[in-house]
């Protein structure tokens, strides 16, 4: 599901100016300003997508193309909070899945779902990064939780919707 | 800052070694993405706090900020190498401790310090910590002994020595023919010789040219490239430099994955700093030799680790190969020729400038030379960062350096080389771990990731992992490599289910060979490996999934079976209530049963036992 199609505001689009102009407009900054623009709304929604290509004088197709080529970029909607599960080999064998399953449950997600419909949390695997000696690591946004449990994750978890009421 | 341009570099470093040396004892903590997670910052930020950074005594003592250490089972990690004493698992409230007593009173605080899990005797510094003294560290030589994000310790380190003597004294073609001699193969897992490779840029006829560092370092279980570039970041530009002057290039790339930001944020710093000291830029170290460095960031996506995917994603494409020929060394980066050269490759390069190629001959084998570092994680003590000569058995690296298998258990294989190499078992533990003997074994040095599994892995289980990360990963131009990897997944499914037939597994290794022979890139041609290599050593636990319809590891749900041990049930009937689809029946004050047909294993009842009379079975 692709979110519902709206136009952007003229500040939406000096915003998106910006960023084109200080990588030049050239395609191989291409992945650089989808970077930028999905720091600026936590994905990449369709209407900017467009308004990209048509000022890098791209087809909007090879900009979809590449946005849905690499697994940084999301075409739908992220939560406030991005947990990334590492699903690395390391992580895989001292007991990643467990963890994975353990936060789902305790934020409420079933199924593929990765989002949670209040927009607060995202829950995915990947598949490494790179703190395999203190596996399995989770990701929260930008802090690295080594060495977790279910339980341990339960405790994290709690902590910040308390503190995010 | 026009003062700060180098030209003679051996004059430089003594200024640096007077610069480091009035800092007094320096106490290093770790600060690489693991410590850091284990809160290093913290850390750092008590000792400040505490005023380890102002005179004590009448010595001075300054904290500093390292790369990893590469001990990450035991961070944070802190080091005072004036007094070789390496101080484990620090945390915040262990710092005044270390302030009080053993930098105001040199007393050595005997509880933070290692002690061997074997014998439980203290070792007191690296030189006596057995996972440190059994490696041989050339590349990792600075990583955790300096501020990476300081020039002046680099410098004082010998970092741009090799590059000086090589712009003033040597020709390009002098520097690939050291290279060529040294021996040093790509160490991103092909192992092509590099010098051959820098050579054949040499030679392409071009107006311009690149230089590439792939720091796509997507190997599930391998992160020696992000402690390179987080802990030594100037000794990979270094490499870099001398790459480019060597294939006549002006201009190049590092492609860091996005997932390392603190790789990126430490690698710009790095490259800003040797600009202003004029090592990188333009007539860099007062010569004719131009050379601009630019970073890019990946987006996550494994096959861009394959040079010309890589290159196609810093065009701003999707990442996908393209066939070869043409090589990236005739037509690569917006079709220049184009050297591309893997982190760890890099970082070899100025150690083997300085000291000789004879030099790191001797640290190998024949056919094999150098050092490598390898990733040693999984059910192992001593998780981490090593490097040892290449050529070292298997046995030393996990029972010697890693300390054994973690709690005692069996050792099982270990994975090595990531979703493209394959398993070793116990039978190999005494093979030289060398480009050679691996190939021969059916498994490939890859980037270094040494997975350690124990009995109670289910191999089945861990095939079906590889496939199923190479499936993901499948940029989907090749068929063999898009629907092959697909199928087999789907099959090695069904055997972890308990659906599969004996004839699947034929099916298996047919898809599989198809896959390897039709695949462009070496994504396609080695997802199979996993998969292929144990079918090789553990068909017998393929058959018992299949034909046993168990799983000897115990790990695989299907088979999985939850029972009521009859001589410990008190009969209380509390299992039975809390089974949420009514699987358990029995009267009260008499032993449980649960109908395996109705169980869903959900495991609900296991935690609810008072007696601990559940169990899995």
């Amino acid at each position: 599901m692709v979110a519902t199609k709206q136009s952007l505001t003229s500040e939406q689009k000096s915003e998106l100016d910006r960023i084109l102009k200080e990588y030049d407009y050239k395609k191989s900054n291409l992945i650089a300003v989808l970077q930028k623009v999905q720091e600026l709304y936590r994905y990449l929604p369709e209407e900017a997508l467009t308004y990209v290509s048509v000022k890098m004088n791209l087809s909007p197709a090879s900009v979809f193309g590449v946005a849905t080529f690499y697994s940084q970029f999301s075409l739908n909607p992220k939560g406030k909070f991005e947990i990334k599960v590492c699903d690395g080999t390391a992580c895989h064998v001292r007991g990643s899945m467990p963890v994975y399953n353990a936060i789902k449950k305790k934020v409420g997600l079933t199924g593929d779902k990765i989002t949670t419909d209040c927009l607060r949390f995202s829950v995915e695997t990947v598949s490494c990064l790179g703190a395999c000696g203190l596996a399995p690591v989770v990701m929260i946004n930008d802090k690295v939780y080594p060495k977790m449990t279910s339980d341990a994750m339960t405790i994290v978890l709690d902590e910040l919707m308390k503190e995010d009421v | 800052m026009m003062n700060k341009i180098a030209v003679d570099m051996i004059k430089e470093q003594e200024k640096s070694k007077e610069y480091i040396k009035q800092m007094g004892t320096r106490v290093l903590v770790c600060a690489g993405t693991g410590c850091v997670a284990n809160g290093s910052l913290d850390v750092v930020k008590k000792f400040e706090e505490l005023g380890a950074n102002v005179a004590m005594k009448e010595e001075k003592v300054t904290t500093i900020k390292t790369g990893c250490h590469g001990f990450c089972e035991n961070g944070v990690l802190v080091m005072i190498p004036e007094k070789n004493v390496t101080y484990v698992k620090v945390k915040v409230e262990d710092v005044k401790d270390i302030v009080e007593k053993h930098l105001k009173n040199g007393e050595i605080v005997e509880r933070l310090l290692y002690r061997d899990p074997q014998n439980g005797k203290i070792q007191q510094g690296n030189s006596d910590i057995s996972f440190y003294a059994q490696q041989t560290r050339t590349s990792l030589d600075n990583c955790g002994h300096l501020n990476p994000e300081d020039i002046r310790e680099s410098i004082a380190n010998s970092t741009y020595l090799a590059l000086d003597k090589a712009l003033k004294e040597l020709s390009p073609e002098d520097v690939c023919n050291i290279i060529t001699e040294s021996g040093l193969k790509g160490r991103g897992g092909g192992g092509f010789p590099t010098g051959r490779k820098w050579t054949f840029v040499r030679i392409a006829e071009g107006d311009k040219k690149y230089v590439i560092c792939n720091g796509d370092e997507g190997d599930p279980g391998a992160f020696m490239d992000r402690s390179l570039m987080e802990g030594d970041p100037h000794r990979v530009i270094e490499g870099m430099a001398l790459a480019a002057y060597a294939v006549g290039a002006d201009e190049g790339y590092i492609y860091v994955r996005a997932e390392y930001p603190l790789a990126i944020e430490r690698l710009r710093k790095a490259i800003a700093d040797a600009e202003e000291y004029g090592l990188l830029g333009s007539q860099i170290l007062g010569t004719k030799f131009n050379f601009k460095l630019h970073i890019k960031e990946g987006a996550g996506a494994f096959v861009c680790g394959e040079e010309t995917a890589l290159i196609a994603s810093i065009e701003g494409e999707r990442g996908m190969p393209r066939p070869k020929p043409p090589f990236p060394a005739n037509k690569g980066l917006f079709d220049k020729p184009t050297l591309i050269n893997n982190v760890e490759t890099f970082a070899n390069v100025p150690g083997i400038m300085l000291n000789g190629a004879e030099w790191f001959q001797s640290l190998g084998t024949e056919g094999s030379a150098g050092t490598k570092t390898f990733a040693l994680t999984g059910e192992v003590n001593n998780t981490g960062l090593i490097e040892v000569p290449m050529g070292t058995p298997l046995r030393k690296i996990i029972f010697d350096i890693g300390g054994g298998v973690r709690n005692n258990k069996k050792f099982k294989a270990v994975q090595i080389g990531g979703p493209s190499g394959g398993c070793l078992t116990e039978e190999h533990l005494d093979l030289p771990l060398d480009y050679a003997s691996l190939l021969k074994a059916g498994a490939m040095v890859g980037s270094g990731g040494l997975v350690v599994l124990n009995e109670d892995t289910c191999i089945v289980e861990v095939a079906r992992f590889f496939m199923n990360f190479t499936q993901n990963e499948s940029c989907g131009k090749c068929v063999p490599c898009r629907e092959g990897t697909k199928n087999m997944l789907r099959i090695l499914e069904k055997i972890v289910e308990g659906k599969a037939e004996l004839s699947d597994l034929d099916i298996l290794e047919e898809l599989a060979l198809a896959v390897k022979d039709g695949s462009l890139c070496g994504l396609g041609k080695t997802a199979p490996n996993p998969v292929l290599s144990t079918l090789k050593y553990f068909k017998d636990e393929y058959l018992a999934h299949i034909e046993g319809k168990r799983c000897p590891a115990g790990v695989c749900d299907a088979f999985k079976k939850i029972v009521i041990a009859e001589d410990l049930c008190k009969g209380c009937s509390k299992c039975a209530r809390t089974c949420p689809v009514e699987a358990i029946e029995g009267k009260v004050k008499q032993p449980y049963k649960i109908e395996q047909n109705k169980c869903v294993k959900c495991g609900a009842c296991l935690s609810s036992c008072p007696f601990n009379a559940i169990k899995e079975v």
